[in-house]
């Protein structure tokens, strides 16, 4: 398969990696008295505060052109700031996934009027949008969703139940994907993507607790909705084609390497103190850090791809993959090297990180698609099926 | 640049270094005409400076030679002379004829000089030997030989007198284990992906319960595993040789050997474990492979050896984000 031999090592423009010294000086004064068990929850992490201050530094939406109020640049440029944001541990979850694939799924499909209307206040940080996919049984499946738009004299009624999605209790639109024509057997014909304003009548949300004690997903209930004619969003019939176009913008970012980096950090501070450092823990930092390079590596070089206008989605897979299996070895290893030590003395914020990031773990290989569904995708790729 | 020298050489080890010559060297037939036909075709100088006669091409620049060295299971130590010839020319140093290989000595014997592991030591004609910190370039037409380990290895010994009259090399024998560490990542590279290969076309081939076992959900995820890492790898490979020299940097190849071994021991076994009873033949081809996967995954080091190595590096740098190690091994300008 091409796609194994097709990453080269790749640079960073250095006009992009001339962004990464402002964004660190503005996240080490923003985020200094934030502790590590917070900055943890990293791209999870809530607060419209930080997002509308990133969008006056004008580092959301810094690959959206200017008329709509981004900043015209390389998918580098969005490389890099994500790289310092996830690394800090930023609390960038309110507009991540407009910044990522709200915006340029609205550009991409868009009439002028929606990009005119949409675009301009996720540039400033200030709309946020989370993803209609999953519903109670359409998980992997996706194509087999139930909510549907059916056309009527005022533009479409919406009616359904998404669930597991992130965000959309603090959101203003989902951008979901419903049937708007045939039954669920035509599978993923007659799919399109609506543009759904969360307060409109008939919307319900509400927030599901996960097993750390947060409520950063929701089920949402759709009753008889009424929708504008200018809901849908690209082509009627096309959602399935649409959405795939979007995992791909997805899979391959670097927050499928660093979900887990703020935990690391705090731990190797732990290792550096006399008390902390043996030569257990020292190899297992190395082993994290061998493990880590080529993944960076990898996101960088698909990172270059989809700058050409490429979709690579296969390469995406084997990085989210292989990316998520380092994010979920660092908390297992990191209990294991504390806990197999004779007297253990461990600073609070370490245990209390740990313990956060060790709930979480299971969820990141289940967002953004399940190992299973990804290494179907992968023998897809490789001619297998 | 690199690619012609690239091509050139897929075409040479395609039609010399095949499953059978590979086989007749391994078991103990005469290696030299291979040896001669790659260093006539002028491969073995690919790192030396023009002025001195080489091509000037920098570690970057032979990856692909190296991996192909990997893929093709050559029998003749290519890998390791261009590395040594690189490093003999950049100390200013004369460069024997023939191939050269690196060991370290048995420091416990005082009574002439033993390195109990020499790879690919049986079919080599020079070692670079580190005793203690001492540096030495040592014939093998002069050396006791004895069997150790793969088939290709040997164990070497030499009079006082030889370790006496023979060149010292400048350089450390960390310096040179971080060389060899970086040939044998980016061979592994290559065997990495030739074992996922095989194994991706038997499993299409092969047939049980009326269909190619490549249609079987387990196999799928199986053959989706070897692929990650193999992908992994390689781009951990190219870590190890990113250098404009002949010079790796030894954090970038400790990303190399450790990623790349830890590969091995996965691929080798799913490969295996796909393949069933014919994969554990000698008739059939992909022991060739597998083998090497896990002979070079002990050469120069294992996971475990580079893992304590980039680690130390980690904890002593004062980056208070990992990520600044990262950036030092994967950035390029």
């Amino acid at each position: 398969m091409s796609a194994l031999d097709s990453l080269a090592l790749t640079a960073i423009p250095p006009e992009d990696e001339a962004l990464r010294a402002p964004v660190r000086a503005f996240l080490a004064e923003a985020l200094r008295d934030v502790p590590a068990h917070i900055r943890a929850k990293s791209w999870s992490g809530y607060d419209p505060e930080f997002s509308r201050k990133l969008g006056q530094q004008g580092w959301v939406g810094i690959t959206l052109p200017k008329a709509y109020g981004g900043g015209a640049r390389s998918a580098f440029a969005r490389y890099v700031l994500v790289e310092e944001f996830l690394n800090w541990g930023a609390p960038v979850g309110s507009h991540w996934i407009a910044d990522r694939q709200s915006a340029p799924l609205i550009l991409r499909y868009g009439t002028e009027a929606q990009k005119q209307f949409y675009v301009p206040p996720i540039c400033r940080g200030e709309s946020y949008f989370c993803i209609g996919m999953s519903e109670p049984n359409a998980g992997s499946d996706l194509a087999s969703v139930r909510t549907r738009a059916t056309p009527n004299a005022g533009g479409w009624l919406l009616n359904g139940q998404k669930i597991w999605t992130t965000n959309a209790h603090h959101c203003h639109y989902m951008i979901a994907l419903v049937r708007t024509s045939g039954t669920t057997e035509d599978r993923q014909k007659g799919l399109s993507q609506v543009i759904v304003d969360l307060k409109l009548p008939g919307v319900t949300v509400r927030p599901i607790t996960d097993l750390s004690g947060d409520s950063h997903f929701c089920e949402v209930f759709f009753d008889n909705v009424q929708l504008a004619p200018d809901a849908l969003i690209g082509a009627e019939g096309k959602g399935w084609e649409q959405v795939n176009a979007e995992l791909a913008f997805e899979r391959s970012g670097p927050e499928r390497l660093f979900s887990s980096i703020v935990l690391f950090d705090q731990w190797a501070a732990y290792v550096r103190t006399p008390a902390g450092r043996t030569r257990e823990a020292e190899r297992l930092a190395g082993k994290i850090v061998c493990q880590l390079a080529p993944l960076r590596a990898m996101s960088v070089a698909v990172t270059e791809k989809l700058t050409r206008g490429e979709s690579p989605l296969v390469e995406a897979a084997l990085v989210k993959d292989l990316g998520t299996g380092v994010e979920q070895l660092i908390p297992a290893a990191i209990a294991d090297d504390l806990f197999s030590r004779e007297q253990h003395q461990v600073p609070l914020e370490l245990l209390q990180t740990l313990n956060y990031v060790t709930h979480v773990a299971p969820s990141f290989s289940l967002r953004g698609g399940t190992r299973d569904i990804l290494r179907g995708m992968i023998a897809r790729g490789l001619g297998l099926r | 640049m690199d690619d012609l020298f690239s091509d050139a050489a897929r075409q040479l080890l395609a039609d010399l270094s095949t499953p059978d010559a590979v086989r007749a060297i391994e078991a103990g037939g005469p290696h030299q005409a291979l040896w001669q036909a790659i260093e006539d075709a002028g491969f073995a100088d690919a790192l030396v400076d023009e002025a001195s006669g080489g091509a000037g091409l920098g570690l970057s620049d032979v990856f692909g030679v190296l991996e192909l060295c990997g893929s093709h299971g050559l029998p003749v130590p290519l890998g390791e002379t261009l590395l040594a010839r690189g490093l003999l020319a950049a100390t200013g140093m004369a460069r024997p004829s023939g191939s050269i290989v690196f060991a370290d000595a048995d420091t416990g014997i005082t009574a002439g000089v033993a390195c109990p592991l020499v790879r690919n030591g049986r079919v080599a004609d020079h070692v670079i030997v580190a005793r203690g910190d001492v540096l030495r370039l040592l014939p093998t037409a002069q050396a006791n030989v004895a069997p150790a380990g793969f088939p290709l290895d040997a164990a070497l010994q030499w009079v006082d007198a030889v370790w006496e009259a023979a060149p010292v090399v400048p350089g450390t024998a960390q310096a040179l284990r971080t060389l060899q560490a970086c040939v044998y990542a980016a061979q592994l590279s290559g065997a990495l992906m030739a074992v996922f290969q095989r194994t991706l076309a038997y499993a299409n081939e092969r047939q049980q319960f009326g269909r190619p076992i490549g249609k079987f959900q387990a196999i799928q995820h199986q053959l989706s595993v070897m692929a990650e890492h193999a992908f992994a790898a390689r781009m951990a490979a190219q870590i190890g040789c990113r250098s404009s020299t002949a010079t790796p940097e030894r954090l970038n190849v400790a990303i190399a050997k450790a990623r790349t071994s830890e590969a091995a021991l996965e691929v080798a076994g799913l490969a295996h474990s796909i393949h069933g009873a014919i994969g554990f033949t000698a008739e059939f081809d992909l022991q060739l492979f597998t083998r090497r996967l896990h002979a070079w995954r002990q050469a120069a080091g294992s996971e475990a050896y580079w893992h304590d190595v980039a680690g130390r590096m980690l904890l002593d740098s004062g980056d208070a984000l990992m990520l600044d190690q990262l950036r030092a091994a994967t950035d390029i300008h």
